[in-house]
C-alpha cells in the first residue's frame, strides 16, 4: 500500500464547505430559543453612575435583561490570563478583574455592561437601545508608548504596568557591547492588527433543567480548554454539567482561543431563564471586541564586529495588553517573544526586557504567530540595517551568523533539535534569482521606479507543548494533546482528537496519518473533534501545535492498537506475539504464510465469545474491544525555519508599493499533505504582507476605534499579491516520531520583515513604519529625492 | 434597522408621487441599505425604482452616450457600445467597489448620493453630462452642489445621464486601499476646443480644476501640468491621506490621465 503521508490527498472537508453543508454556530437553531444583544460601552474609559433598565424591560418581546450586578451576585467569575509572568524584580504580574459584564467601570469601547434577551433579534436590538447607562467619562489611555505616564486605569496597578519582565543577562550584554566595533540600533513599532476571521464569533447556549446540563455551541479553537476555564474560573457549571461544542469554525488565527464575555454570559443566562439563547456578533462587534494582535514599541540594538560577527543583542519593548490580560495575553509578549528575539543567529549575549502595559483599548492576545512575528521583525530589521551599515551583502551577513551544528543551544531558552539554515538560504536565493536583482533594479529605474529586495531568515518555536517547560514558565495548564482511536467491529476507524480544525484540514491530514499507521483506507477513517462530549480532553489548536502534538498522539494511539492487534493475532494463529509483524494492514506470523487483516482482528476483538470450535481470540489480560487512547506530551517545542525573499517596486510619485515577487523557502520537517501546507503558507503570507503594507488598527486619543469597518481597515485582497514562489528544505524534527515541525504561522512571522526590508531597501535605507502606506512611502521618496539632490 | 414600507414603482410618475420627506428612492441600495443598517438613516418609505424599465439601458448616438439611471455598473463596464464610444467611462465603472457592488450599484444612485469620493461624479463633470430627471435637464456643472448635496428636489428622480463623447479621455484613480473609493480620482477629457480636469475625492465635492484645464487646453501634454503646486487648503485630510498628499496626487493622476489619453 502506497504511503499517504507526503501526498496531495484531496481535502475531505471540501465537499461540505464548497456545497454549503458546513454547520457553523450561527447555523444552529434550537427550539424556543431567544436572542441576545449586548449593551456595550461607547466610551473607552468611564465609571458607571447608574444603569436603568426599566424602559427597556417594557419593550416588546423582552425576556430578561441582566447586568453586571446580577453576574456579580451569582458569583460568576471573570475572564483570566492563563500565564503568570514574574517581573525582573521577582514580583507577580498585576491583573485587574475582568467581569463578563462590567459593573462599576468600563475600560474599552465595546466592553459589555448588560445583555438584553428577547424573543426575536429585532426586539432584542430595539430594547437594547432603551437601556440607559449614565457614564462618567474619564480620560482614556490609548498610546502604547505613553501608557506608563497616563492616568491609572485599574486601581492598584501603578503606571498601568502589568509586569516588567527580563529574559537574559544584562551584564553579559554590557560586556559584549563594550567589545563591539559597531552598534546598530533601531526603533520600531509593531502595528496593531485585528484578526478578522471570516466567521464572526457566535454562541448558542442551552440549558436542560432535568439533567442540569448546559450545552454551549461556540466559535472556539479549543472547546475542552474553554470548558475548563468556564468551569474552574467562571463558575458557570461543574465540568461534567457543561458541554462545549465548537462545530465548523470559520477561521480563528488566535482570536478564538479565549473564552469571551458572551460565552460566559449566555451560558449563565440560559440557566437563569431556562431557555436557549443565541448570540451572533455583527462585524462591527468583531472589530471592537475580538482580541487584537501585536502592538509593540521596541528599541533594539545589535553589537557587531567590523567583519559582521554578532556579539550581543538587546531588546527593550513596551507591549500593549489592551484593557485586560486575557488567556495568552501575558505569554505572547514574553515567552513566545523573548526566546525568539535573537532570531536564527548565534549571538553569545542577549536580553529582552518587556514592559506590558494596560490601555483603554481592546484586549491584545495571541494572533497568528503570537510574539514570534514581533521578535522576527525586530531582529530581521536590525540585521538588514547592519548589512547596510557594514556594507556586507545581506545574505552573506546572515550566513556568517547562522549556527551550523545541531542541536543548537540558542542563547536565551531553546535547544533547536534540527535545521539547515545555510541550505535554506541558498535555495531561497536560487528560487528568487537573487543574483539577477541588480538587472531588475536597473529596469525599474529606467521606468522611474524604485526597486528593493528584502530578505528574512527566521526560526520559530511552535508545536507549543512540553508541559514541563510551559508550566515552569508560568502556564496554568499542561499543553499535551490527546487522541483516541476506535475501531468499529466492522473495521472502520474513528479518531477522536483534542485538536480543533478551523481551516487547518485536520480531517484530511490526520486521516492520512492514521491510514498509514493502521493500513486502513482513508475513506474508512473519520476524524472527530470539537465536542467535549466526544473524545477525551484536549488542549486545542494554536501555536502550530495540532500536527506536532495532536498528530503524534494519534500516531501513538495507533501504535497501541497495533500492539494489541499483534497479541490478538498471536492468540488466534497460535503463535508468539513477538513473531507477529504488522505491515500495510496485515498481521503476519513471520516465516509462515499465516496472517490476519486488521479488519479481521478488530472484528475478533468485539466477538470474543466461545461457540462450537470458535475460541476467544483475546489473550489473558486483554479486554474486549479495540480502542486506544494516548496523551502525548513532547520533550521539546518544534522549530520550523526558513528564508523568505521579497521584491517591491515603488512609484515615487504616488508612493504605491507593488509587491513584485515573493519567495518562501521553509523547513517544516516532514510534510504530510503538500497541498494543505501550501494553503497554510499562502494564508500566513497574506496576513504577514497585510501587516507590512495594509492592515492597521488605529484608535484616536479618546479611545474610539478609527478603523472599525472594512471601509477603513484594509484587508489585503488577492490582487495585492503576486504569485507566491514556494519551496522547501526538509530536516526532520528529531523530537517526534513523524519528524514534523508545524507550518501554520511561518508566513505571518516571516513576511512582515521580508516585505519591509525590501521597501526600505528601495528607499535607500530610510525607515518607514508598518503598514507602508502610499503616503508614508511618498514622503520618504520626497526625502530621498532631496538628499540625492544634495549629494549631487 | 427600523421597520419601513417597501414600494415598487412601475414608472417615474408613481415613484415621484410616493415620495415624501421621509422616503428614499431605492435602486442598488449600496449606500442606503448600509446607512439604514447602521442606524445612520431611517426612512418611512423605500421606493424601489429598479423595476421601472425606462430607467435601464444604454443608448449611443453620434455625439453622446445616454445611460439610464438604474443601469448597473457592471452593465456600463461590459457594454461594447460604451467601450467603443468612451472607453474611459467603461473602465471607470469597472473600477468601482467590488464585484458585489458593481452587480447591484447603479449610476443614478451614485450621482444622486454625490459621495465626495465616488467615481461617477467626475465623469459627469469631465464629459459635460446632462442629468435628465422626471422634471428637467440639469447640466452636471450645476448639479453637484456640495458634500452629499445635489440640485435634486424632493421627489425628483434621475432618469438618465447623457455624456458628451470627447475626442479623448482617461480616468485615473488612487484608490483608498480599504474601500477602493477614490482618495483622488482625476477624469481628464479633451473636447473640441476645451479640456476638463474633473477631480473627485480631493475636496468636499467633485470639481473641475480650472488651472489644469487651462494649461492642458493650451498644450495637451502632461508636461504642461508637471510640477504644478496646487493649493491644498480646501483639500480633505483624513487618516488615509493628508491634504498635501491629495494635492500631489491630483497632479500625478492628472498627468497619468493625460498620458493615457
Amino acid at each position: 500500500m502506497a504511503s499517504l503521508v507526503g501526498s496531495r490527498v484531496e481535502r475531505k472537508e471540501d465537499k461540505r464547505f464548497l456545497t454549503g453543508k458546513g454547520r457553523y454556530t450561527a447555523d444552529i437553531n434550537l427550539a424556543n430559543q431567544t436572542y441576545a444583544i449586548f449593551v456595550r460601552s461607547p466610551h473607552a474609559r468611564a465609571s458607571i453612575n447608574k444603569l436603568n433598565i426599566d424602559k427597556a424591560l417594557k419593550s416588546s418581546g423582552v425576556v430578561s435583561i441582566l447586568t453586571g450586578k446580577e453576574i456579580a451576585d451569582d458569583k460568576i467569575g471573570g475572564l483570566i490570563a492563563g500565564w503568570a509572568i514574574r517581573s525582573e524584580d521577582g514580583t507577580e504580574m498585576k491583573c485587574p478583574g475582568n467581569p463578563p459584564l462590567a459593573k462599576d467601570n468600563v475600560n474599552f469601547v465595546g466592553d459589555p455592561v448588560a445583555v438584553v434577551i428577547a424573543e426575536s433579534l429585532a426586539e432584542a436590538k430595539e430594547a437594547a437601545e432603551k437601556v440607559e447607562v449614565d457614564y462618567k467619562v474619564l480620560k482614556a489611555v490609548t498610546s502604547t508608548a505613553d501608557a506608563m505616564n497616563g492616568d491609572t486605569i485599574h486601581e492598584g496597578i501603578d503606571k498601568n504596568l502589568c509586569f516588567d519582565w527580563l529574559l537574559g543577562d544584562r551584564q553579559k550584554v554590557k560586556e559584549a557591547f563594550d567589545k563591539a566595533d559597531k552598534v546598530i540600533s533601531i526603533d520600531i513599532i509593531n502595528n496593531r492588527l485585528i484578526p478578522n476571521a471570516m466567521e464572526p464569533r457566535a454562541c448558542v447556549a442551552d440549558y436542560n433543567a432535568a439533567s442540569e446540563e448546559i450545552t454551549l455551541y461556540t466559535t472556539s479553537q479549543n472547546p475542552h480548554l474553554s470548558r475548563l476555564i468556564m468551569s474552574a474560573f467562571g463558575n458557570v457549571a461543574p465540568e461534567h454539567k457543561l458541554r462545549v461544542v465548537a462545530p465548523d469554525v470559520g477561521g480563528g488565527f488566535g482570536s478564538k482561543i479565549n473564552v469571551y464575555n458572551e460565552d460566559i454570559v449566555c451560558s449563565w443566562a440560559a440557566k437563569k431563564i431556562n431557555r436557549a439563547i443565541k448570540w451572533v456578533a455583527e462585524r462591527s462587534e468583531s472589530f471592537l471586541t475580538d482580541i487584537h494582535g501585536r502592538d509593540h514599541v521596541t528599541h533594539a540594538e545589535l553589537a557587531v564586529t567590523k567583519d559582521g560577527k554578532f556579539l550581543g543583542f538587546k531588546n527593550e519593548t513596551i507591549a500593549n495588553l489592551g484593557a485586560y490580560a486575557r488567556v495568552f495575553g501575558t505569554v505572547t509578549p514574553t515567552y513566545l517573544f523573548g526566546p525568539c528575539a535573537t532570531g536564527v543567529y548565534e549571538i553569545p549575549a542577549a536580553y529582552t526586557n518587556v514592559k506590558a502595559v494596560y490601555t483603554n483599548t481592546a484586549p491584545v492576545d495571541a494572533y497568528r504567530g503570537a510574539g514570534r512575528p514581533e521578535a522576527t521583525y525586530t531582529i530581521e530589521r536590525l540585521v538588514e540595517k547592519a548589512s547596510m551599515e557594514l556594507g556586507i551583502d545581506k545574505t552573506e551577513l546572515r550566513i556568517k551568523n547562522f549556527p551550523t551544528v545541531f542541536p543548537f543551544k540558542q542563547t536565551l531558552v531553546h535547544t533547536v533539535d534540527s535545521g539547515d539554515y545555510v541550505a535554506g538560504m541558498e535555495k531561497a536565493k536560487q528560487m528568487a534569482d537573487y543574483k539577477g536583482f541588480e538587472a531588475r533594479r536597473k529596469e525599474s529605474e529606467a521606468k522611474g521606479k524604485l526597486r528593493g529586495i528584502g530578505v528574512t531568515s527566521y526560526f520559530e518555536a511552535c508545536g507549543i507543548a512540553p508541559s514541563a517547560a510551559v508550566m515552569s514558565l508560568g502556564c496554568g495548564v499542561g499543553l499535551w494533546e490527546s487522541a483516541e482511536v476506535r475501531f468499529n467491529p466492522t473495521g472502520q476507524v474513528t479518531v477522536y482528537t483534542g485538536s480543533h480544525s478551523h481551516g487547518q484540514s485536520h480531517q484530511t491530514t490526520f486521516a492520512q496519518i492514521a491510514a498509514d499507521e493502521l493500513g486502513v483506507p482513508i475513506e474508512n477513517i473519520d476524524i472527530v473533534h470539537g465536542d467535549t462530549d466526544k473524545g477525551t480532553f484536549g488542549m486545542g489548536t494554536y501555536g502550530s501545535r495540532s500536527l506536532a502534538v495532536g498528530g503524534i498522539a494519534i500516531v501513538n494511539a495507533c501504535k497501541k492498537i497495533v500492539e494489541k492487534g499483534k497479541r490478538v493475532t498471536a492468540k488466534m494463529l497460535e503463535a508468539n506475539p513477538e513473531d507477529v509483524e504488522f505491515k500495510d494492514g496485515e498481521f503476519i506470523v513471520s516465516k509462515s504464510n499465516k496472517k490476519k487483516t486488521i479488519g479481521e482482528v478488530a472484528f475478533a476483538c468485539y466477538l470474543p465469545g466461545v461457540r462450537d470450535e470458535m475460541k476467544s481470540p483475546l489473550p489473558e489480560g486483554d479486554e474486549p474491544g479495540l480502542k486506544e487512547t494516548s496523551f502525548y506530551d513532547p520533550s521539546n517545542f518544534s522549530f520550523p525555519a526558513g528564508t523568505h525573499i521579497a521584491e517591491v517596486e515603488i512609484d515615487p510619485e504616488t508612493g504605491n508599493v507593488k509587491l513584485e515577487k515573493y519567495t518562501a523557502c521553509d523547513d517544516f520537517g516532514r510534510i504530510i499533505n503538500p497541498m494543505v501546507v501550501e494553503g497554510q503558507v499562502h494564508g500566513g503570507l497574506a496576513q504577514g504582507i497585510g501587516q507590512a503594507l495594509y492592515e492597521n488598527a488605529e484608535y484616536d486619543e479618546t479611545g474610539q476605534l478609527m478603523t472599525g469597518s472594512y471601509m477603513d481597515y484594509t484587508m489585503p485582497r488577492a490582487d495585492n499579491f503576486p504569485e507566491f514562489n514556494i519551496g522547501y528544505t526538509c530536516t526532520h524534527a528529531t523530537t517526534n516520531p513523524l519528524g514534523v515541525k508545524g507550518c501554520g504561522e511561518a508566513g505571518a512571522i516571516a513576511a512582515p520583515p521580508t516585505v519591509m526590508n525590501a521597501v526600505i531597501d528601495a528607499l535607500g535605507g530610510q525607515e518607514v513604519t508598518m503598514p507602508a502606506t502610499a503616503e508614508k512611502v511618498w514622503k520618504a521618496c520626497k526625502n530621498l529625492k532631496k538628499s540625492n539632490a544634495k549629494a549631487a | 434597522m427600523k421597520d419601513f414600507n417597501y414600494h415598487s414603482a412601475k414608472d417615474s410618475k408613481e415613484a415621484s408621487k410616493l415620495a415624501s420627506s421621509s422616503s428614499a428612492f431605492l435602486a442598488g441600495g449600496m449606500t442606503t441599505i448600509p446607512s439604514m443598517k447602521l442606524g445612520l438613516a431611517t426612512y418611512k418609505d423605500l421606493i424601489d425604482i429598479k423595476n421601472i424599465k425606462k430607467l435601464s439601458g444604454i443608448k449611443v448616438s453620434g455625439k453622446s452616450v445616454t445611460i439610464g439611471a438604474a443601469t448597473k455598473h457592471v452593465e456600463v463596464s461590459n457594454s461594447k457600445d460604451v467601450k467603443k464610444a468612451i472607453p474611459s467611462l467603461s473602465s471607470l465603472a469597472e473600477g468601482i467597489g467590488d464585484p458585489q457592488v458593481r452587480n447591484r450599484g447603479t449610476i443614478g444612485g451614485s450621482i444622486a448620493n454625490n459621495d465626495p469620493s465616488a467615481d461617477y461624479p467626475s465623469a459627469c463633470i469631465a464629459l459635460n453630462a446632462t442629468i435628465h430627471t422626471n422634471e428637467r435637464k440639469i447640466e452636471a456643472a450645476k448639479f453637484f452642489k456640495g458634500m452629499f448635496e445635489t440640485a435634486l428636489k424632493k421627489g425628483e428622480l434621475i432618469e438618465a445621464i447623457e455624456f458628451q463623447i470627447p475626442e479623448k479621455s482617461s480616468y485615473q484613480k488612487h484608490p483608498n486601499p480599504a474601500s477602493r473609493y477614490a482618495i483622488v480620482g482625476v477624469y481628464v477629457a479633451k473636447h473640441k476646443g476645451d479640456v476638463n480636469v474633473a477631480v473627485t475625492g480631493a475636496k468636499s465635492c467633485v470639481y473641475n480644476d480650472k488651472e489644469m484645464s487651462k494649461a492642458l487646453a493650451g498644450n495637451f501634454s502632461s508636461s504642461s501640468i508637471d510640477g504644478m503646486d496646487l493649493d491644498s487648503s480646501e483639500m480633505n485630510s483624513d487618516m488615509h491621506a493628508s491634504a498635501d498628499f491629495r494635492a500631489s496626487l491630483v497632479v500625478t493622476q492628472a498627468k497619468k490621465a493625460v498620458d493615457a489619453c
